[in-house]
């Protein structure tokens, strides 16, 4: 499959009366790429979903889908796209196949495909048994699955999904997460969420969005790198003072944090472990723990998100600043 | 594209029990009519022998004159949910995110409130239409007033779905509407005898037209005037449907 990128924006501003929703915000998508869009509530999540699926104008900027530009071309743009909003549209009087056909047919899937599509579209996310209920008397993580169901049924290049986990039990959670990282093998997904351990496990992009600016985008394995480790927890029975502990271990820094335990800080490139258990070994310390702390990703998100001043940011590849 | 929207509209109209209580109030009112008026002619005819007066006037005539006003109470209750309750059940962008531009949007909901409301004339004809049965119908003029009563309620249901689509709150879209429809309909209470604004006044109101076209005078004016405000206001919605993406 070819790395073709599927959705391009450029430059998009979004303003609600004089309040700038979404600024400059630039970012490419390709094909086969599952984007974790994060943000804290009102950074711009949903404007800049709402932007991408045609269902707000910019103020200012572009929108490519699959080439096509979506001011310029809607339908043609649309018909690439399937969009979940953070409430699914459904029609509550309607049972679930009366409202997925309905759905093929205004994705303008041929008349003689739709059952097929809608059967396609009902087995991927599991509703099978329910095609006959009332979308009415579906329990919340039912509608969402018909929810996504909509979103995929015309198998479009783009799927944009707007929070699909809120409000679901933990087995339905990891049902649609195994989900969506099916459906990001063959098209590309746009995935928000507030939840940061289904960004590390379901996507190959992170974007950040803070106060309608984009802060950080970055694969997971760059981020995986920023996580790393840069300090250690170690617990003595006979401890040694802390210029001693110091010597020993070439650490930046050492607090202590009481009853034997302390916290060494170093650089990424002197892990001090190896060292400090052979010298506690050596000196009869009585090590008894030694963790390694990492930042975690909601660490690095809080990080990146309380900082007032953003310094630019780029289109693509990692931006350094913030963190 | 049209026909598909519009089919998911009189789909969940009918699922709805609104739609079948309207169906059967309007029916029960119109056939009340329709019996107030027979026993009055059957009263009248002896006198009315060598006139050029029947039944079609009595009677038919009568019933689509009423007809206009109950309608008028009604459309707007079937047409406030249209656009408003879509954006407020936020089903409005599944519309917005398919591959399907506003007009058909607007066109598919036209369509499917308008073969509402024309199966309701049509069930309300069937009263006049056994008249035939004892075969003394003036078809001419039955035309004329089906002619008539289809012509005001395109334009009563174009001005309730612009309405609708001016609102979130589908009670207030009703309201508007009753208001808006009524204030047209009384417009001309004002009186031709003036002159200047009287006649422009006149000249608006939907009443006025309407009446003009039951008496059996067909003239393109009316049917001109009926067929502008409905293309009016459906572009109208066209256009305010397309605005909301672009200001909030």
């Amino acid at each position: 499959m070819e790395r073709a990128t599927l959705v391009s924006v450029e430059h998009l501003s979004r303003d609600y009366g004089g309040i700038r929703a979404v600024d400059d915000v630039s970012f490419e998508l390709v094909r086969g790429e599952i984007l974790g869009f994060l943000g804290p509530n009102g950074a711009g999540k949903t404007t800049t979903m709402q932007i991408i699926s045609g269902n707000l104008a910019p103020s200012t900027g572009r929108v490519t889908i699959n080439g096509i530009d979506i001011l310029d071309n809607p339908k043609a743009a649309k018909a690439h796209i399937g969009y979940l909003p953070e409430q699914p549209p459904l029609y509550r009087e309607l049972t679930v196949d009366e409202y997925l056909m309905y759905c093929a047919r205004l994705n303008r899937i041929p008349a003689a495909e739709c059952r097929a599509a809608v059967a396609v579209a009902k087995q991927r996310c599991g509703l099978l048994e329910v095609g006959r209920r009332l979308i009415d008397h579906l329990s919340k993580g039912f509608r969402q699955r018909v929810g996504i169901a909509q979103a995929i049924i015309h198998a479009p290049a783009v799927v944009i999904l707007d929070e699909p986990t809120v409000g679901l039990d933990p087995i339905q959670i990891r049902e649609i997460r195994n989900l969506i990282r099916e459906l990001g093998r063959d098209h590309s997904v746009i995935l928000s969420t507030h939840i940061l351990p289904e960004v590390q496990s379901l996507c190959n992009r992170v974007q950040i969005i803070n106060k309608g600016a984009l802060v950080l985008n970055d694969t997971i394995e760059g981020l995986r790198r920023r996580m790393q480790a840069s300090s250690l927890v170690v617990a003595l029975r006979q401890a040694p003072t802390m210029d001693e502990l110091r010597a020993v271990t070439g650490a930046q820094d050492i607090e202590s944090l009481g009853e034997g335990r302390f916290r060494v800080h170093y650089k990424p490139e002197d892990d001090p472990a190896e060292a400090l258990v052979a010298q506690a070994v050596r000196h009869g310390w009585g090590l008894h723990e030694l963790t390694p702390e990492r930042m975690s990703l909601e660490e690095i998100f809080v990080d990146i998100t309380r900082t007032e001043q953003v310094p630019g940011h780029g289109p693509s590849g990692s931006t350094e600043e913030a963190a | 594209m049209i026909r598909i929207i519009a089919g998911r509209e009189l789909r969940s109209l009918f699922l709805s029990p609104l739609a079948w209580s309207v169906l059967a109030v309007v029916q029960v009112i119109m056939a009340y009519i329709f019996l107030v008026r027979m026993e009055l002619f059957f009263q009248l005819q002896p006198r009315l022998a060598g006139t050029s007066i029947g039944v079609t006037d009595i009677v038919v005539t009568y019933l689509y004159d009423n007809a206009a006003v109950v309608l008028m109470l009604i459309v707007p209750l079937l047409t406030m949910r249209l656009v408003s309750e879509e954006r407020r059940s936020r089903t409005l962008t599944l519309l917005f995110s398919a591959p399907v531009s506003m007009t058909e949007i607007i066109l598919g909901k036209y369509l499917g409130i308008m073969v509402f409301l024309l199966a309701m004339m049509g069930l309300m004809s069937l009263m006049p239409l056994s008249l035939l049965i004892w075969g003394n119908l003036d078809l001419g003029k039955f035309a004329a007033c089906l002619l008539g009563l289809t012509l005001l309620l395109a334009s009563f249901a174009s001005l309730g779905l612009f309405i609708s689509t001016l609102t979130v709150q589908p009670t207030i879209a009703a309201v508007g509407t009753f208001g808006a429809l009524l204030l047209l309909w009384v417009l001309d209470w004002k009186g031709d005898s003036g002159g200047g604004t009287g006649s422009v006044l006149a000249y608006l109101s939907l009443l006025h037209h309407y009446v003009s076209l039951l008496q059996g005078m067909f003239s393109s004016r009316d049917v001109i005037y009926y067929l502008l405000f409905s293309v009016t206001f459906i572009v109208l919605s066209i256009q305010r449907l397309d605005g909301q993406r672009l200001q909030h």
